[in-house]
């Protein structure tokens, strides 16, 4: 070692010295932080950044990973007679953090609902495998979890809290440059940032929504089978999922090979589907595959105007209750009905993956049937608004021929008095 | 007609209706150019009768809890027959009759019919003018509606910024610390029994008043008619005037009718206590001008919170006005053009800060 | 200056005004009391309460049944159970408000749109709904089923 490490070594321990006694210290004490925390990176370990640490504050220290003896403030600390272990190579990680993770029983000690089949899960995953075969590019516990300041999951802040796992994984799969030797496309995140999920996600903070974890698992993180997406949707997307297994493109999607629900509806980029999608028009996922005339086409075709039908339905009715409503009359009950339309215009749409005609015309027939009652309600409206304004005019007509017969009363009155 | 006459007689034998009749048989009505101001009086007296019909017509249907007025009133208007109409009727009759009221009140301070013998009819008068705020504001809460809501809210908490006893007053008004379904009970309590109650009893002293002391006429006219005795014109009361007024109302009438059914008054949305107010809540037009007047005033004046000096600035107004006929009288010659110019900028001021309120956001 | 006897055509003229006086304040007047009238005469349905809603009548459900109606402004669901007892919950799902429904083969309420499942007291059980649905109690009066708000707010 050189002097100069000597040397501040030492001055570490007389620094330790002062302080030692106005220090109060949690179960042993961690001396490897006096040091560590004024090194420069990568050795760098501060007290703050270990404070937010959920290891440091169960009370383990930097000797339970690393080994030593951290009651030494000095060199002795980092001995190989007590266990120092020094940096934990990438391969290792996994196996010294299931060293006490996959321990049901220590596990048991500190938090007994925590899961313990991380290390097990992981094997089986791509990142697992590939570790296995000797490439410590893949992903080990630290890199999603952090290190030395690693959260609890709960804590907004961790690296692997739901609002920010996507962000994690895309540090590595959206660097096109560091995932080169694996082949595999780097716009996952780009395109997840631009669905439905990422929105009810990230935007309306509902933590339930659909994340990387979600559909490829966490610690046994793998991409689903083409044969078995939809099961991964399913799990959400309970009606779409059951119509599809009993609907022709199962059968049809397999054998070509296509990955289910991910054939139309993108596996990141899940956007907001519309009813252009479902038919024969310029948006619609259906010509990808159908050509013009074939029996699919026609239902997609069926399909698409019966959900224009209901949608056109809603809009006429609704634009009649906005009519008699600036009008000043009271349509609220009639507007409670029209959200039942509503709801049958969504498992109409929901119907449309059973591909077939007669669920979706069933719906929108529900759908229409509220329609024509709000439609009603809208029209009775307009008419109690005539009715008003009628009733209006006729007691004016009234009030005016008694005003008049005042008006002339006073005159004859005052003409007779001179 | 016969029918009539017996009735009449009947009652005449035990009542001497004839001496009764009398005095409003000579009762007589100044005529000038300036008459018609005559008629705000009457109509303000109309539309609070009309207040009162329909009024007691929404209490067969209205329920004061928190949990149910919002929905007896959407009731009323929907499904009750022609509820729209009544509820409708007793919205627009609330603000017409503030307007009148207000009309009324600045056409005799610029005819000077306040001044003696009448000065306890300006004063019964300006009483029965905040009575008809105190109405407005209490009949507006009880929609419970967001707005009303938030209304009350911020006008209370105005209230509670009056030294020493605001905060009792604010409790006093609200049943409680906050506004709750506490409030609307008390405040469809004041509307429907104690605002009432008062109100008819100083009408009836104000129209005491007016019978005693006859119908003003304001001072130039005086002036023309001591000038040349023969000039001076009048008419009866009976059928005259009456015949006239009944006019007025009618048409009164036939306006309320037009609007209630053309513009029919709004539900709004049921109020949620625990939502954030709306933003630009503001209160009903009458009360725009002092609301709009707090916007201005800076938070800090000197050593006083600037809502404080509003609030003690515009009670030190009311004060003024209601002492009008003494400071009048008091100020001898002068006293004429004070109170013109101080009618004239509370004109001016009412409205340019009312339409100004309207306008800011 | 008119004379003191009544021209001719007078007496028609002054039939005319007094027809109109009398036939205008006649007919003015019928027209304010008609609608006080018909507004006296309650409605067919008894109130649109805020607190409390018949939602049904005693046998309109079969055991392990629910219904849909209406309670203020949202739909909420009735459920009976197979033991006779009847449980009512709001039918607006907290995830997203979609209307949930009863699940009888699960004995459970599920909510279609991304399968929340909620017990019969409203708990939300598993899947997105952040919070339980809201629980309204219910009494039977006579033959009708009564469902009103929990008081405490």
């Amino acid at each position: 070692m050189s002097p100069s490490r000597r040397a501040f070594a030492c001055f570490c321990f007389a620094l330790l010295a002062l302080l030692a006694s106005s220090r109060a210290r949690a179960q042993q004490a961690n001396n490897c932080l006096v040091c560590h925390s004024a090194l420069d990176p990568p050795l760098q370990v501060t007290s703050e950044q270990f404070s937010h640490d959920i290891h440091a504050q169960k009370g383990l220290t930097c000797a339970s990973c690393h080994g030593g003896d951290p009651s030494k403030a000095d060199m002795d600390a980092m001995s190989k007679s007590a266990g120092f272990r020094g940096k934990i190579t990438r391969g290792q990680i996994p196996a010294l953090c299931g060293s006490c993770h996959a321990d049901a029983a220590f596990m048991r000690k500190y938090n007994p609902s925590l899961r313990t089949d991380q290390l097990s899960q992981y094997v089986t995953s791509v990142h697992g495998k590939l570790l296995a075969k000797g490439d410590s590019r893949v992903a080990v516990c630290i890199d999603c979890h952090g290190v030395h300041d690693l959260r609890a999951v709960s804590d907004v802040q961790s690296s692997v809290y739901p609002l920010n796992v996507a962000r994690t994984c895309s540090r590595c799969h959206a660097n096109a440059d560091y995932m080169k030797p694996y082949g595999i496309p780097t716009d996952q995140f780009a395109k997840y940032e631009t669905s439905v999920h990422h929105e009810a996600l990230a935007v309306g903070g509902d933590l339930s929504a659909p994340t990387c974890t979600t559909c490829h698992g966490n610690h046994g993180a793998s991409p689903p089978g083409v044969d078995t997406v939809q099961n991964v949707c399913s799990n959400c997307h309970v009606f779409q999922a059951q119509l599809y297994e009993k609907s022709p493109h199962k059968e049809a999607f397999h054998s070509a090979g296509l990955p289910g629900c991910v054939t139309c509806h993108s596996n990141h980029a899940v956007v907001h589907p519309t009813d252009e999608n479902v038919g024969t028009g310029p948006n619609a996922f259906c010509t990808q595959c159908h050509a013009a005339g074939d029996s699919g086409s026609t239902t997609a075709e069926n399909m698409h105007n019966a959900l224009e039908q209901l949608r056109a339905g809603i809009d006429s009715s609704d634009r009649l209750l906005q009519e008699a409503e600036s009008s000043g009359m009271e349509v609220s009950e009639a507007r409670l009905q029209q959200d039942q339309a509503r709801d049958a215009l969504t498992k109409a749409r929901v119907s449309v993956h059973s591909f077939a005609t007669g669920p979706v015309e069933q719906d929108v027939q529900t759908g229409l049937k509220i329609t024509t009652q709000t439609t009603q309600a809208g029209k009775n409206a307009l008419a109690e608004r005539q009715f008003r304004r009628k009733g209006l005019a006729l007691s004016l007509i009234f009030i005016l021929a008694a005003v008049l017969g005042l008006y002339l009363t006073i005159r004859r009155l005052e003409r007779a008095s001179g | 007609m016969k029918l009539v006459a017996h009735c009449r007689g009947w009652l005449d034998e035990r009542f001497d209706l004839h001496s009764l009749a009398k005095p409003l048989k000579k009762k007589t009505v100044p005529v000038h150019k300036l008459s018609y101001w005559y008629f705000f009086g009457g109509i303000t007296l109309f539309l609070f009768g009309i207040q009162v019909c329909t009024g007691i017509l929404l209490l067969l249907y209205y329920r004061p809890s928190a949990g149910e007025a919002f929905e007896s009133v959407q009731y009323i208007m929907t499904r009750v027959q022609f509820g729209w109409l009544i509820r409708s009727i007793h919205s627009w009759a609330a603000n017409l009759m503030i307007l009148m009221a207000f009309l009324h009140m600045f056409s005799v301070l610029f005819l000077r019919a306040y001044r003696k013998p009448r000065e306890l009819t300006w004063v019964s008068g300006m009483v029965l003018l905040f009575l008809a705020l105190g109405f407005g504001f209490s009949g507006y809460l009880l929609p419970w509606n967001t707005l009303a809501f938030f209304a009350t809210k911020v006008g209370t908490e105005i209230t509670g910024q009056v030294p020493f006893i605001g905060h009792s007053m604010m409790v006093f008004l609200r049943g409680g610390e906050d506004v709750t379904g506490a409030t609307l009970t008390r405040f469809f309590g004041f509307h429907v029994a104690l605002l009432p109650g008062i109100t008819t009893l100083l009408i009836l002293v104000h129209l005491a008043l007016v019978q005693k002391f006859g119908i003003s006429v304001p001072p130039s006219v005086e002036a023309e008619w001591t000038a040349s005795p023969g000039s001076a014109r009048e008419m009866k009361f009976f059928p005259n005037f009456f015949l006239r007024e009944a006019m007025a109302w009618y048409i009164a009438l036939g306006i309320l009718g037009a609007l209630a059914a053309i513009y029919p008054w709004g539900l709004g949305t049921k109020a949620d206590p625990f939502a954030p107010a709306p933003a630009g809540i503001k209160p009903e037009w009458y009360f725009l001008f002092m609301f709009q007047t707090l916007k201005f005033i800076p938070s800090k004046v000197l050593f006083l919170d600037g809502e404080v000096l509003g609030i003690l600035l515009f009670g030190l107004a009311g004060a003024i006005w209601v002492l009008l006929p003494f400071i009048d009288a008091a100020t001898r010659h002068r006293g004429r053009r004070i109170v013109l110019g101080a009618g004239i900028f509370a004109v001016s001021y009412i409205v340019a800060l009312t339409l100004y309120g309207y306008v800011a956001k | 200056m008119p004379s003191s006897e009544p021209h001719p055509k007078l007496p028609q003229r002054r039939r005319v005004v007094e027809f109109l006086l009398g036939g205008g304040l006649f007919a003015s007047a019928a027209s304010f009391i008609y609608p006080i009238l018909r507004y006296l005469v309650p409605p067919v349905v008894p109130n649109l309460g805020g607190d409390e809603v018949v939602a049904g009548k005693v046998g309109d459900l079969k055991p392990n049944g629910s219904k849909i109606f209406r309670f203020g402004t949202r739909p909420a669901l009735l459920v009976l159970t197979s033991d006779g007892e009847y449980h009512a919950v709001s039918a607006v799902c907290t995830h997203l408000g979609c209307t949930v429904q009863y699940r009888a083969d699960l004995h459970e309420i599920w909510c279609a749109c991304h399968n929340g499942m909620y017990d019969l007291a409203g708990r939300n059980v598993s899947g997105p709904p952040p919070r339980p649905l809201d629980q309204f109690l219910v009494h039977i009066r006579g033959d009708e089923i009564v469902v009103s708000r929990k008081h405490g707010a």
